[in-house]
Formats: structure tokens, sequence, C-alpha cells
């Protein structure tokens, strides 16, 4: 099959078995791959109410068909799984080589399931996939455990690899791979900790065929054309994502505070400029990816080497927790890597913590000493220690805000600032609507990646709501078709790569010939299925599960944005708009009629059996 | 007559000029039959190597086989002649040789510059 590697990997941990599967051709004709494939086999192999730590949960990687060809960024890998911290459907993306690798070894996917008492190191080289006894990486750092690893088994080996915190059950902790890329959101990493695979290693030596390989050199390099003589190209190679730092915080959306305000006074001191000339080494790149947003990093102070910190993790474990001092943002994204953990929960969870303490919902019994107030980075170093390994109040953090907040009462919850369990990106909302409906409606809680609407925003006037809907399910529409390809969406957003021109090498890897239109299809059949998944999954699910926090409803205090807030009728209206356009129900579930225009009659009659719908 | 220079500062390891390298010479989307290599000093200290032939022809004088000619300062190895002994590979002073399972020969750089074209990094460039 041209695009793909043409097999995947089922490992089951319980059994120690491993079997070697051809793709179904008719999957990677129906559902493409990446998180096209995830999407599938996740409703149709993990038994509906599965404990997300139980060995019945599946923890799935799949490659797209661009995956580790000749295309500019096709670097993406989707994690899935069912999510220990939400509970719902769960996936996350990752960049690096580590899907080129699997690809060249010869696998599109790989399934674990089970679970083993002993801890295990997945090794795959080419054709011969072992399972190997992996006690002298436990208990070790995600970064050390990569190098311990390459030193054992020799650098051309890509690994991913869990923390602590995955071993620990953090149930937010992430993936980690290549010195510094993570699958980092909806905990990952606890998974697999749960299942006791600490690490996958991956080395593989052959090709991905081709459909038309003169017809892709053509296009690619007419794409390299365009993205290096485009004028934002030798800025964002610099700066990568956190440039966006100082629009973030002139635009009043820099979440400061747990998102009190969009506004932080200190901002300098986390500023791109500042970044690169205090603690700069390298400008890195993911496989095949001409934009080399990664900025690796190394803290003289701490002796630490990082890639990053990223945009997300200066907003929230920087303006958000009242850091300003980018050097110390990077010491503690450092620890969220080592321990394997999401930076971006992580952030959110400590703002939220510091909120308590600060309003004494957290007592100082209840910390053991520790002074956990806005800005205190010691304190924020200890904590997350703890959290990752699940001591003292780590324990209670370790469950991430939501939990934390239904724990605490307090009206808490106002200020837990997440969408179904899964903590906001850096992004204060209040004046960007159709952000916030982003995350209101993201298939995995409150996460930028789906539909990254902010800018927009701006362009279409702060206090109304016209026009976001359909901007949003365009957005989740596009979008994901990145992750189903297998590739990294900025050469579309950051310099403006015409999308057709994905379709174009779509089409030329794998002569599948599908149109715009039928490829939206495709994407908005996942997108219809991961909703059945969370109906599946969660009772009652619905339109309470899209609404945003109490605190979007308060004016901002301060900044550029000063005094916008949503209210309870554009958040109505917004959704309703939403749910239309959707085909769903006014509750937020899809029609039978939607239902069976995409192809999912089995899932309906699935969900209606189950007296789930209908 | 033209040749590489490489700037290990400007490299990020994207690995696209090893993707074309193989595309161009085999076919094939397989970075691993590339004739130009990186390798990567992580976590410390953060550095990139470029390794690839600058046809000094040291390959020449060791190959038992006859198998490397000079074209016009371009070294070039005659598959048929090779029998992939591999001491060009050991003796190469830039680590510049190298072997896959499914080739018979080393794979080396015959300067066909695609990977200039596509090195977004500025890493590889001509000089004259």
């Amino acid at each position: 099959m041209f695009g793909y590697g043409g097999k995947y990997l089922r490992v089951n941990l319980t059994e120690k078995k491993i079997e070697k599967h051809d793709l179904e051709k008719k999957l990677a004709a129906e559902w493409i791959g990446g998180r096209g494939f995830i999407a599938k086999l996740l409703y149709d192999e993990i038994p509906a109410g599965a404990d997300p730590l139980g060995p019945a949960n599946k923890l799935i990687l799949a490659a797209g068909p661009l995956s580790g060809t000749f295309w500019p960024s096709a670097a993406k890998m989707v994690f899935g799984t069912k999510s220990p911290l939400t509970g719902g459907y769960g996936d996350s993306n990752m960049g690096g080589r580590l899907m080129a690798e699997l690809k060249y070894a010869g696998y599109d996917m790989i399934i674990i399931e089970g679970a083993s008492p002993e801890h295990l190191l997945l090794i795959i080289d080419d054709d011969r996939v072992e399972l190997r006894n992996a006690d002298r990486y436990w208990g070790k750092g995600a970064l050390e455990t990569e190098r311990l690893i390459k030193n054992d088994l020799g650098d051309e080996y890509e690994i991913a690899t869990i923390g602590p915190a995955g071993e620990n059950l953090v149930l937010y902790a992430n993936i980690n791979h290549e010195f510094g890329r993570q699958a980092g959101r909806c905990g990952m990493g606890a998974v697999l900790g749960a299942k006791g695979l600490k690490a996958i290693a991956v080395h593989g030596t052959g090709g991905i065929p081709l459909y038309d390989p003169d017809e892709l050199i053509k296009i690619t390099k007419n794409a390299l054309h365009h993205i290096t003589n485009h004028p934002y190209f030798e800025r964002f190679r610099q700066y990568g994502t956190t440039d966006i730092t100082d629009w973030c915080q002139e635009k009043g959306v820099f979440p400061t505070k747990n998102f009190t305000t969009g506004d932080f006074e200190k901002q300098a001191g986390l500023a791109p400029e500042l970044m690169r000339e205090s603690i700069l080494v390298k400008d890195k790149a993911c496989f095949g990816c001409p934009l080399n947003c990664a900025n690796y990093t190394h803290s003289k102070k701490y002796g630490t080497y990082l890639d990053g910190p990223e945009y997300e993790t200066i907003g929230m474990l920087g303006s958000n927790c009242l850091v300003d001092n980018i050097e110390e943002v990077q010491y503690l994204n450092y620890l969220c890597d080592d321990f394997g953990m999401d930076s971006i929960t992580a952030g959110g969870t400590i703002a939220f913590a510091m909120e308590c303490v600060e309003k004494n919902i957290l007592k100082p019994e209840q910390l053991e000493g520790l002074d956990l107030k806005f800005g205190n980075v010691e304190a924020m170093r200890e904590v997350l220690k703890k959290i990752a390994h699940q001591e003292g109040i780590g324990k209670l953090m370790a469950r991430g805000s939501r939990f934390m907040a239904e724990t605490l009462g307090h009206n808490s919850r106002d200020f837990a600032i997440q969408v179904k369990g899964l903590e906001f990106s850096a992004y204060e909302c209040r004046g960007a609507p159709a952000m916030l409906l982003s995350f209101m409606t993201s298939d995995i809680g409150a996460h930028h990646a789906r539909s990254w609407a902010i800018v927009q925003d701006m362009d279409m006037g702060r206090d109304n709501i016209n026009g976001r809907a359909e901007l949003v399910k365009e957005l989740q529409t596009l979008r994901p078709l990145m992750e189903i390809f297998g590739v990294c969406r900025f050469p579309w957003l950051e310099v403006k790569l015409d999308f057709n021109h994905y379709i174009e090498a779509f089409n030329a890897v794998t002569g599948f010939g599908y149109s715009r239109d039928e490829l939206y299809r495709i994407s908005e059949k996942v997108w219809n299925l991961t909703r059945a998944f969370w109906i599946r999954e969660k009772d009652h699910f619905g339109r309470n599960d899209d609404l945003p926090p109490g605190r979007m409803y308060e004016p901002l205090p301060s900044g550029p944005a000063k005094g916008l807030h949503m209210t309870e009728e554009k958040i109505t209206q917004m959704l309703d708009q939403y749910y239309e356009i959707r085909g769903w129900d006014k509750n937020g579930i899809p029609t039978e009629k939607k239902f069976k225009e995409l192809g999912l009659a089995a899932v309906y009659e699935d969900l209606k059996e189950r007296g789930k719908i209908g | 007559m033209k040749a590489l220079v490489l700037h290990n500062d400007r490299c990020t390891g994207c690995s696209l000029c090893q993707v074309i390298c193989a595309l161009t010479h085999f076919k094939e989307n397989n970075p691993k039959k590339a004739a130009i290599h990186i390798s990567r000093q992580f976590p410390e200290p953060g550095t990139f190597e470029i390794h690839v032939c600058n046809q000094c022809g040291v390959c020449k004088e060791v190959c038992p086989s006859d198998a490397i000619s000079n074209n016009d300062g371009i070294y070039i190895i005659d598959p048929k002649k090779c029998t992939l002994c591999q001491i060009c590979v050991n003796e190469c002073p830039q680590n510049a040789m190298f072997i896959h399972k499914e080739v018979p020969y080393p794979i080396k750089c015959d300067l066909c510059g695609e990977c200039v074209q596509v090195c977004a990094a500025g890493a590889i460039e001509w000089r004259e």
C-alpha cells in the first residue's frame, strides 16, 4: 500500500505476546491514518466503561501516510487512549522522529494492550520485535532514560519513554521523545505506567512506497520554495511558538494568575528575544521540517539542557503562576519533562492550587509547610516533585484541577480552568469567543490544537460572537486532517502553505485520489466518532460537558481587554449555532441522520442499544 | 569545480537532505540509504554534525578492487567491481561512506546537489 509501512503491531503485555498484522486496505481507505486510526480503534476495541488505568484500556500509536515522507514537516505521530485525566476520548500528537522511524521499520501503528507486573521495554528493529526487562530504567527521569537506552541499544534508535510521573500514575503524565518532544496531553504516560511499559525503542531501515515519487518531489520542492520565501519564515524559524508571547500580552490574552486576567505586567521577563539571547543554544527541527521551531536551550544556573520552553509552557508555568523569569521557567519545564508530565496541565493545576491557598481553601496543614503562593518558584519546584511521586499534597494535585475542585468544594470549580477535565492551553478567552468555543468543544478537552482561532477573534470583534461557530467547525475539520495525514500544521498556519498542496501531496503519496470534500467528510466522521466515544463513556454526556469554567463570566480586571467577559446568553447562542451546523441536537448529541450520513450507522445503533441516545 | 560547504552550526537535524538524497539515487523514500548523514549529540551539548564526502579520493587509493574512479574530481563507485570489503568505509577520513543492508556497495555522495536545494537552514552550500 503506497504511503504505508504496511503492517501494525499488537503487543499484549499481560501475555507478553507480540503479533504482526497486515494493515487492512479498508481501514486505510476509510480512516487514512493517525488520528483516524486512533478514533476508529479506540471506539471498536476498548470495552465500554473500561478503567483507563486498568488492563482493558489500550494505548495506540499511529503514524499517518505522510509521516516520514518527503513532505515539509511530515513528523507527526498520534497517541490515543481512554484518558485517565478526563475519562473520555484522549489523543495527543507528537513531533520528532519516532513516526518516521516506525514506518521505516515497516509499521504504521502499535496497539498496546493488557498490563504487565514486570517493567518492560519494547524494542523494534525492523522485523525483530521483542519485550525486554526494564528494571534498570524504571524510576529514572524521562530525559535520562532516553540517553541510557540509546547508550545500550545505539544512537540510531528512536525512543519514547515515560518518567517517574507515568510510573506513579500522575493522571497528566506524558510520553517523552527526542529529548524534548512530548505526547503531552490526556495522561498517555499514566496509561503506559499502569501497563508497566517504560519505553519503546524503534529502529528501521526500510523505505515507504510512494504512488508517484516524481510528482511528490515536484510538489514538495514548490512547497519548500513557498515556505522559505515567506516573509515570516526567518522570524518563525528563530522564535518558534514563543514568538506569540508578546502578541498575547499586547492583546490581553496572556493567562495570568490562574486566568484572573490576561495581562502580565512583568511579561518582559518572558519575552522571546530575552530567551534567545539568554538561554538558546540550538535551533532544532523535527523530522523533515524546514521551520525548526524548537528552541534548544541551556540554563547555566541549573545546568539543564531542554527543548523549550514552548509558548504554552511559558504561559502556564510562567505568567499563569506569576513567574517572570525565563530561566526559571526553563528549569520548571525541565522538571516537567524529566518527571514526564504535561507542563500545560501541571501549570494549570499549580495555579489553581495557588489560588486555593490565597483563598484559604487549601489549608497550611494540607501543604506541610510548603508556601505555595503565586510566584514562589522554589515551592513550584518542590510541588512538582511531590506530584511526580504522589507525596503529600502531590497526591491530590496529581489528579488535575477538576478533581481538586470537586474534592475541595467552596465553588472552586469556577476557577478550575478546564473543560471536560483537561486544563486550558495558554489563552485567556473572555475576549476571544472563537478560542473559547474551540476549548469548549475540542474533543479531548480544552486544548488549542484542534482549532486555534484567537487571531481571527481579534479581527471579528472581541465582544460579539458572530461567525464563530462556522469558523470553529471549519478549523476543527481542517486541522485534524493534519494529524490524520501525520504532518505538522505549522507550514500551513505560520507561513501560509495552501492546504490544497497537502491534498496533492497526500494523493501523490497514497494514490487515493481524494478530493477536499471527501477528506473533510472523513475528518467530520472522525469528529463525530470521538463525540460518540464520550457519549458512550460518560453518563449523561452533553451540553453541560461543553460549558466553560465560571471565571469566563467575570469581567477581565485589567489590561487591553479590560471589562470583556462572556455571558450565559452568548455561550448558549454559540453552542446552539455550533450544534446546529454540526447536525447535532440541542444537547450536543449527533442526530441519527448525521451518524448515518457519515457512515456511522453501527455506532448509532450501538449507542442506542446501550441506552445512551434516542 | 564545485564542492559542498557544510555549516554544522546551522544544521537543525531535519533530514530533508537525506530524504531527497535517497529519493534521487534509489527512487526510494528511505533516508537510511542517503549518502549524507547527521550525527546528533543530545541532550548535551545539543549539536548536529553533517557527514558527507568531500571528494578527497582516499577511497580510490585504498580500494583493492579498482572499483572507484575519479570522474572530474567526483569519486564514483562501480557496483559491478565493488566487493563490499568495506576498506574504503573504514578508511574514509570524513566517515562519509555508508552501508545499507539492501545495497551491495557503499553509498557515497556524487555531488548531485539535491541536498543543497532542499536545505532550508543553509547548512549545506555550494562553493565554486
